[in-house]
């Protein structure tokens, strides 16, 4: 559900912009970076900002 | 180039976690670039009625007073353990509770990324229900069992 809701938000930004997704450690962090880049998306960068949370830079 | 890959549902159930299954493969299905159909007959043609409750839906004093007990979304029982329909409202605050999408959310998540939803002729007859009974995502197509074996042809198809 994670990547779902991340590509209805992709589908809302226009083309260039940087989507930031929060995610826990598990299927979402493997997940997304893989169907994003699978789908064109760029992957700007991950960043652990505490405990199990990262957060995933996507360009559109 | 490659194909889309396609998968097609048909949703026979209309138990609460059985939708939530359905929805669920469909909506991420759908987000990793499927192709995906949902076929509803039966019971599962109440996850997508226009009337959320239990009101006399169809055609016929006897089409009406079984769809009243049939219901809509809001009053979908969970396959085990129901309790008088106390528990798919547990369920829910639970889902909301671990930050996990609640059917509602589910079922607009899946139209929102482009999943196909059909309803079933024969449970249409049965039930005296129109295509103007469904809410407005659904495709005006009704489909009989041979146009949806059309549809879902080169697929993976589920029965839920």
């Amino acid at each position: 559900m994670t990547f779902v809701k991340t590509k209805i938000q992709l589908a809302k930004i226009a083309k260039d912009d940087i989507l930031e997704v929060l995610v826990t450690e598990g299927e979402p962090l493997e997940n997304i970076p893989k169907s994003s880049t699978e789908q064109g998306f760029e992957i700007l960068g991950i960043e652990n900002l505490h405990d199990n949370i990262y957060k995933i830079r996507i360009k559109k | 180039m490659e194909p889309r890959k396609k998968l097609s549902i048909i949703c026979f159930s209309g138990d609460f976690d059985k939708l939530v299954a359905a929805f669920t493969l469909a909506s991420g299905s759908a987000a990793v670039n499927y192709e995906v159909n949902i076929f509803f007959t039966f019971w599962g043609l109440n996850a997508i009625k226009k009337k959320k409750g239990r009101v006399f839906t169809g055609k016929g004093f006897l089409a009406r007073f079984f769809g009243f007990l049939m219901g809509g979304i809001d009053n979908v029982p969970l396959s085990r353990l129901n309790f008088c329909n106390i528990s798919p409202k547990l369920m829910n605050y639970m889902m909301r509770k671990r930050n996990v999408a609640s059917l509602k959310e589910l079922i607009d998540a899946s139209i929102a990324v482009g999943v196909k939803l059909y309803t079933c002729e024969m449970s249409m007859q049965i039930l005296g229900l129109t295509i103007n009974d469904f809410i407005p995502e659904v495709n005006k197509e009704v489909l009989g069992v041979a146009k949806f074996m059309e549809i879902s042809q080169g697929g993976d198809r589920i029965f839920i």
